[in-house]
């Protein structure tokens, strides 16, 4: 039963899954090489869209293409703001979920539960519906489109900030107390900068969502144009290339930002381990 | 005596103070308060307009965006949408049953050897998961359809293989669409799988081992029921916006491959056919319910989060 | 007995203010704390003076932890008052009672070094010269060097002694420590109870100490009460709870105990005479934890190390109770002393613990014995009670 062959059968085996699972991992990427290679192609034509030839004109200008970068902007704006509002109400929500006992506790569970669980299009169009019942139909925009964002980034901020309040000893905040400090010092000195990493991560989730959503967005935005539906649009009619651009820049600030995360981390638990 | 003050600041009385009147703590009602913006956002953003939707799915279908609409308890809206529209609601569902069985087939394969052969890359193999989803959902969908055209290299492949025929292509197929929210929603699948899988005790498989269970036995008697949990949030997580894109659809399909989230799109955006849009909504929010009830009660667990 | 000693190495005493002590020792008077479905503590009353080390042992969720947690603040009594000396804190916030407690399992702040985790309540109180107070506490605790670490860096040991020192640095009325050692191993936990009282000797403040350790409560602490389902049994030094326990579960929970049933037959001065299942034994009155009239029934106690062994018609020095007839039934040699399980007549197996002095031989199972002990050892409990009491020690660190 242990013979080479069977040996070698098992050690494919076990490397095999491992090589399946890099290989969904290459899949994954693929894209990303498309969009890193196409932000330096000069395409002979609008309408057809592969490699024609390097260069570096679309990372010279990247708001050569029209429209694009005020598309950019407004989705950036809408981004940030939709964060702050979103990361506050979500974290003071988990506050409430983690720490306190109240009445419609489940109520308050299956309502940030649920806009996790339902379709976009589904949302997207209730909440048209809901603008256009109130008489805001034609004056869809900016305001309708944060408000769209901040409701669904919501549970998000909730689901990850409780999640990490959880996960805290309240062991500490009593001994904190024990140790003389008021509720504010308590929350000021050991709760907040204990949670902050998870509201932190709450607030880069709740970027990407808002800057990347096409669906909701698109039903609520009466004629203002964020990124994702600018891309839409020249999907249509023929990409420019500083689209790539966008994409790539995208991709490396997300993956600086996720790997100094864990190179932080790493170096914390060398320091635990040395 | 010599005794040392040990009462807070301020109180340095050199005798002993008279002792305080006892109080009791007020009920605490900071958790009210706490929870009050958020569930009032969420109540009035999210609640209230699927009542706004129900009723617009009941409008006069007579009416139009413009001149307003009369609410006239129209039922018959729902027989509308279904009579014109049963195709992409069918078409949807399926693409979507099918996009979740394919993700649950290679997240799960990823999400394996991410938690038990990953050894110390395991933390940078869940960065590289979720990494790529960082950049923009439409252009990463547009590279798609760079990769999958007529001419391009998947293809040549595999008409070079005979796969496809010498005039087949993937664009505008069931194919390239079913492989768009396979890539699209591949992430929801894998990291609840991991989750679930990464707390499976390895020594758990190793017992099984133990007991003769054959490797394959062992995956299927103690790994895969460890791991339902994660499959279970895996699958909703993956199906449920499968199910109601329509990005895939619109960019790398045709009008064959249209899918209910285009038709309600159109109906709400270009047609303007409130009513009819409204009840496909209505629809496809309670089919999902209804499957994903059933889904959860046959799964046997009520483990969503 | 309320004689504050000043502590010598607690640091900053000088420029703490000039308030005084309340001095008169930790009370408890008819605290009881109702959870939704049980109540943790009955209506229990508690002297501690102040300067005692004082051990409440109990099983787990026996009400010594919630007791522990209303003293420091962190829970809330269902009725009952709290005073230090002359002041009520029943109602005080836990920050503003000189109460400082150690917690379990430490809950030391993963994001402050040790150095900021001991300066954690001097500088709540905005106290001046912060750094040589945490020196001289850190020195105290022999973790000077360690100061820049976080706690994480820290074996269990280290981690206990940061959690003492964060605690004894503001130097509390009263400092509770809640099962402070139950995360340690054995023989770390033996040098830590050692250590522990030392400090608590040196800086001479009032200690309650939370355990289920029996052995610990009895190394440590100065007066033990043993607490069982939110009451407490039996109070008093560790040697007086050992040898004449009122309850068969402080016999039990305390040690080993052979509990052995019987009929009282009357008094003859200050001894009670027992009918032990056909053999006439004598407990001094004083060792009588029941109505001694003729008739009731008890339980005869007697502790394992207590009784002695010997071959069938031996004379061994134990005038008065000796019993024929037994049987060892089980030997196990343990090397300080050899434990043999003997078979009574009565079907009751008694345990017996004999020191490995040298002088006697060993039994062997199946032989025959007598088995006696000293009227003085014995100790009479209510046979209401059930002999099982206390016996459960599934719950205890091997």
């Amino acid at each position: 039963m242990n013979g080479p062959l069977q040996r070698l059968g098992r050690w494919v085996g076990s490397h095999l899954v491992l090589a399946g699972g890099l290989l969904v991992l290459l899949y994954m990427f693929v894209p990303i090489f498309v969009v890193v290679l196409m932000s330096f192609n000069d395409p002979d034509s609008r309408l057809i869209y592969r490699f024609d030839g390097f260069t570096l004109k679309n990372w010279a200008n990247p708001c050569a293409a029209d429209g694009m970068c005020g598309a950019l902007s407004r989705s950036i704006q809408i981004g940030l703001l939709a964060t702050v509002v979103a990361t506050l109400l979500g974290t003071l929500m988990a506050f409430a979920l983690v720490r306190h006992r109240f009445h419609g506790r489940s109520a308050a569970n299956l309502g940030i539960f649920l806009p996790m669980a339902s379709p976009e299009i589904v949302m997207g169009s209730s909440l048209l519906a809901l603008f256009v019942a109130a008489g805001f139909g034609g004056r869809l925009g900016f305001w309708t489109i944060l408000i769209a964002h901040i409701m669904f980034c919501l549970s998000f901020v909730v689901v990850t900030v409780r999640a990490r309040l959880a996960g805290l000893d309240d062991n500490l905040e009593q001994a904190a107390m024990d140790l003389y400090a008021t509720e504010v010092q308590t929350f000021r000195r050991v709760t907040l900068p204990l949670v902050f990493p998870g509201i932190l991560g709450a607030a880069l989730l709740s970027f990407s969502l808002s800057f990347d959503d096409f669906i909701i967005t698109n039903l609520n935005a009466g004629n203002t144009t964020t990124f994702p539906m600018y891309v839409w649009g020249v999907a249509q009619r023929g990409v420019p290339m500083q689209v790539n651009v966008v994409g790539t820049v995208m991709f490396l600030v997300s993956v600086v930002i996720v790997v100094a995360v864990e190179v932080r981390r790493r170096r914390q638990e060398r320091v635990l381990a040395g | 005596m010599t005794a040392t003050a040990t009462r807070p600041a301020g109180s340095s009385a050199p005798t002993p103070e008279p002792a305080p009147p006892a109080k009791r703590p007020r009920r605490n009602l900071t958790g009210y308060w706490l929870l009050l913006p958020g569930a009032l956002w969420l109540a009035v953003f999210f609640v209230v307009p699927f009542y706004s939707l129900l009723a617009t799915s009941l409008y006069d279908p007579g009416g139009s965006v413009l001149e307003g609409y009369d609410m006239s308890w129209a039922f018959g809206n729902y027989v509308t949408a279904i009579q014109e529209y049963w195709r992409p609601l069918v078409r949807s569902l399926w693409y979507g049953a099918v996009a979740t069985a394919i993700c649950l087939v290679l997240g799960y394969v990823l999400a394996y050897a991410i938690a038990f052969k990953a050894g110390r890359w395991k933390n940078l193999m869940l960065i590289l998961v979720i990494a790529p989803f960082f950049t923009s959902f439409l252009v990463r969908t547009l590279s798609w359809k760079l990769l999958l055209r007529d001419d391009g290299f998947v293809v040549d492949t595999l008409q070079f293989l005979h796969v496809l025929g010498a005039d087949g292509r993937l664009l505008a197929t069931p194919v390239a669409v079913i492989a768009g929210l396979v890539y699209n929603f591949l992430p929801f699948m894998v990291l609840p799988l991991y989750a679930s899988i990464d707390k499976i005790d390895p020594r758990l498989v190793e017992a099984a081992g133990d007991l003769y269970a054959r490797p394959f036995v062992g995956f299927f008697k103690v790994t895969w029921p460890l791991s339902l949990p994660g499959v279970v949030s895996g699958t909703l997580l993956t199906f449920i916006p499968a199910v109601g894109d329509y990005i895939n659809a619109q960019l790398l399909g045709s009008p064959g491959q249209r899918m209910i989230g285009n038709v309600i799109q159109n109906l709400f955006t270009d047609a303007g056919d409130y009513p009819v849009a409204g009840a496909l909504s209505v629809m496809l929010m309670l089919l999902i319910l209804v499957l994903v009830l059933v889904y959860v009660r046959r799964a046997g667990t009520e483990e969503l989060l | 007995m309320s004689q504050v000693v000043e502590a010598p190495t607690a640091g900053a005493g000088d420029d703490r203010g000039t308030g005084g002590r309340t001095g008169g020792g930790l009370h408890l008077r008819s605290l009881t704390k109702e959870f939704a479905s049980f109540t943790a503590v009955k209506s229990l009353d508690l002297d501690i003076p102040s300067g005692s080390f004082f051990a409440l042992l109990g099983p787990s969720g026996c009400g010594k932890t919630t007791t522990l947690r209303m003293v420091a603040g962190l829970e809330t009594p269902t009725s009952g008052t709290i005073t230090l000396g002359e002041r009520d804190i029943t109602w005080e916030k836990p920050y503003r009672r000189p109460v400082n407690t150690v917690f379990q399992n430490y809950a030391l702040f993963p994001h402050l070094d040790i150095f900021e985790n001991v300066a954690f309540g001097l500088r709540r109180r905005k106290r001046s010269d912060v750094k040589p107070a945490v020196e001289q506490m850190l020195a105290l605790v022999e973790l000077e060097s360690q100061a820049r670490k976080k706690p994480a860096q820290l074996s269990g040991g280290q981690q206990q002694r940061v959690a003492l020192a964060r605690a004894l640095i503001n130097n509390p009325e009263v400092l509770l420590l809640d099962e402070p050692l139950g995360a340690l191993d054995l023989k770390l936990r033996r040098s830590m109870q050692i250590e522990i009282k030392r400090i608590q000797t040196e800086v001479g403040l009032t200690f309650v100490h939370v355990t289920h350790d029996q052995e610990e409560a009895m190394t440590m602490a100065d007066t033990v009460a043993v607490m069982n389902a939110g009451v407490i049994e039996q109070m008093g030094a560790p040697a007086e709870l050992y040898e004449n326990p009122r309850t068969t579960f402080v016999a039990n929970f305390l040690g080993q105990s052979n509990l052995i049933e019987g009929t009282v037959a009357g008094r003859e001065g200050d001894v009670v005479k027992v009918d032990m299942q056909g053999t006439v034994v004598s407990v001094p009155s004083a060792r009588a934890h029941l109505e001694t009239t003729a008739g009731h029934r008890a339980w005869v106690g007697i502790r394992p190390e207590k009784v002695l062994i010997a071959e069938v018609g031996e004379v061994i020095d134990a005038p008065g109770n000796s019993i024929p007839g037994g049987v060892i039934s089980d030997v196990s040699f343990v090397g300080v002393s050899t434990q043999y399980l003997v078979r009574m007549p009565w079907g009751q197996e008694l345990q017996v613990f004999e020191q490995n002095t040298g002088r006697r031989r060993l039994f062997r199972t199946g032989e025959s014995v007598d088995v006696s002990w000293r009227p003085d050892y014995a100790f009479l409990l209510d046979h209401e009670q059930d002999a099982s009491a206390g016996t459960d020690r599934s719950d205890l660190p091997s």
